[in-house]
């Protein structure tokens, strides 16, 4: 479902060239579940963000359900990103201005969904991951984990074929940690791709395949 | 994503910074109520010119001696010295069939006395035409007998305040004041009446235009008023006015004739030009506010970078991100205007209550365009920011760096 074909992506930091992403490709099938780990700096977020759609990318293609994404225009690419693609950030990202059901609702309303079909939606989502009774609790009125999970909820929400989570324990204590875990590899197990970035080696190994990475290079 | 969706989310934001809402909507709605309030100055000031212009008596001709050539340039320093204008030439002119009556005009200044009170006050010499071109009548005694024009006469009519002070309560009539050395019977008192054309007609002792003439030692008289006996004949009317003095006065075009009209357009295109320049002024401080704008949504873009990250990743495309940034300063600058507009007219009615002569009154077109104007400057100065807020690396954004 993934086809990434020697991408590469380069920084400039001060007069030196650091290569983000080098030479990389990649297959990922529908359903599968992966865990991509590695020290800090070794391009392990920057192959997801690039996965997302998030960065652009210098070189390589970059292969969606069979459609050239790099050669998209910027309009085609959020469209992609709103349909298909589920982001999990390390810290949440909420708006603290709006509610949890709000946060939840917020693809949907940029998507332009009617308020009958995103009410529903909404209730759903949050019914799923147990968060019903906090639905009118503003973020900083919610525990990390619950966070997380509001988060999650807001990614399933237009249910993407792929989530793409970066350190989506990194802020959370060990048993929030592992709750949030399972929550994505349940959602793994009905189908979803499943993309987690961690540098935790107990986390990641739980997943089906681990991807390994240096100096922006996947190793294995 | 639905219009109503966008402006809720622009709402919250907005709500969310509460403080810095509230001074931008203070800045706008500032603005826009000093653009109505001094327009409704500038317009109040027209209305009641022209109001004082209109109590002047209709169908109304002003014959000034000289010439006010509209050339432009120096006036020529030697010769040119107009004739003047005689009570034998304000005679002729009653001879157009179009001219209905006549008034001369002398004025000086001069003490007026009774007993041991005495007031410098303002001579109006003229005939008794002068009270049916004018529009005023006496609320004792009577107005200045018909008489030959040559004539004088000792007689006098006070203006109401003029009589209150040198008479209090005791009547007048028959009385004889001093005028500087000459001394006149009063035969009527002038009706209270206020101000008009910046001319106190309180202040005032009217008497015989030849008596007037015999007191300040002159020939001439100042103006001329001469009343047509319609508003179709005061072209005919002037035209015969300049024609008989032309006649009088060896052939020479040296007087000045002046509509009512004339002025009062005069006067209105002024006063009009006036308002529009009051509004420029104080539209410069809807352009401040226009740029408070500017600042604050790039504050806010800048605040809000994990926010707009946050939205590209969920989707949302360039065009969203600035249309909701533009609809947040928007919402802004129309509920500033909203609420300027309200200052503005709460303003202007105080102002009513406290000046009730003078006719403050926004124009509709300062209403309208103070509203447009504050929409646009937030508009336009809102476009900067948000595509500054659109043009966010999602990457960085998200990161927070």
């Amino acid at each position: 479902m993934i086809k990434l074909e020697h991408i590469a992506r380069t920084f400039k930091v001060g007069d030196e060239l650091v290569h983000g992403l080098d030479d990389v490709s990649l297959d990922i099938n529908d359903g599968e579940y992966i865990s991509i780990m590695g020290p800090s700096g070794s391009g392990k977020s920057t192959l997801l963000n690039a996965i997302g759609l998030l960065d652009k990318i210098d070189a390589g293609r970059y292969f969606l359900d069979g459609t050239d994404v790099t050669e998209l225009s910027e309009l085609e690419q959020a469209g992609v990103r709103r349909e298909k693609i589920g982001f999990v950030f390390q810290t949440f990202h909420l708006i603290p201005r709006l509610t949890a059901a709000e946060n939840v609702a917020l693809p949907l309303t940029l998507a332009g969904v009617e308020h009958e079909e995103r009410k529903q939606r909404v209730n759903e989502a949050l019914q799923s991951l147990n968060l019903t009774d906090r639905a009118h609790h503003r973020p900083d009125q919610l525990s990390g984990g619950q966070r997380q999970r509001v988060a999650i909820a807001r990614a399933v929400v237009t249910k993407p074929v792929v989530i793409l989570a970066d350190e989506p324990t990194g802020n959370l204590d060990h048993a929030s940690g592992i709750d949030v875990i399972n929550i994505l590899e349940t959602l793994n197990k009905q189908g979803i791709t499943l993309l987690l970035v961690t540098h935790d080696i107990e986390l990641g190994e739980r997943a089906h395949r681990i991807i390994h990475m240096m100096d922006g290079k996947v190793l294995s | 994503m639905h219009i109503d969706d966008v402006i809720q989310f622009s709402f919250h934001a907005l709500q969310s910074y509460r403080t810095r809402t509230y001074l931008m909507l203070l800045a706008m709605a500032i603005g826009v109520a000093s653009v109505i309030l001094l327009t409704s100055l500038g317009e109040g000031a027209r209305i009641y010119v022209t109001q004082q212009f209109s109590s002047l008596g209709t169908n109304l001709l002003i014959v000034l001696p000289g010439r006010s050539e509209t050339t432009g340039g120096m006036p020529p320093i030697m010769g040119e010295t107009p004739r003047d204008l005689t009570l034998q030439d304000v005679m002729a002119m009653q001879r157009s069939r179009h001219v209905k009556q006549v008034a001369p005009i002398v004025v000086g200044a001069a003490p007026v006395s009774y007993q041991q009170l005495e007031r410098e006050v303002m001579i109006m010499g003229s005939t008794a035409n002068f009270f049916s071109v004018r529009q005023v009548t006496t609320s004792r005694g009577q107005i200045l007998p018909e008489m030959e024009i040559s004539r004088a006469s000792p007689e006098c009519v006070l203006g109401y305040s003029l009589y209150k002070e040198l008479f209090g309560s005791l009547s007048p009539l028959g009385k004889w004041v001093r005028v500087s050395e000459y001394r006149c019977r009063v035969i009527g008192v002038l009706e209270e009446e206020g101000m008009s054309m910046g001319m106190d007609m309180g202040e005032m002792l009217i008497m015989h235009a030849a008596s007037a003439q015999a007191l300040f030692n002159v020939n001439s008289v100042f103006r001329v008023l001469v009343e047509a006996h319609s508003q179709d004949e005061m072209d005919k009317a002037r035209e015969d006015v300049i024609s008989i003095i032309r006649e009088r006065h060896d052939g020479e075009d040296d007087i000045t004739v002046l509509s009512q009209d004339a002025l009062l357009s005069t006067f209105n295109r002024i006063l009009t030009a006036l308002t529009y320049s009051l509004g420029g002024i104080a539209a410069i401080s809807l352009l401040v506010a226009g740029i408070m704008i500017m600042n604050v949504m790039l504050v806010a873009a800048a605040q809000r970078t994990t926010e707009i990250g946050l939205l590209k990743a969920l989707g949302a495309p360039r065009k969203q991100i600035i249309l909701l940034f533009l609809t947040e300063s928007a919402c802004l600058s129309l509920i500033g205007a909203m609420l300027g507009l309200c200052f503005g007219l709460l303003g202007n009615w105080i102002l009513q209550r406290y000046f009730p002569d003078f006719p403050f009154q926004a124009p509709d077109w300062a209403l309208w365009s103070a509203v447009a104007v504050a929409l646009s400057t937030g508009l336009i100065f809102g476009l900067l920011p948000a595509r500054h807020a659109a043009d966010l690396d999602p990457v960085l954004a998200l990161s927070g760096r």
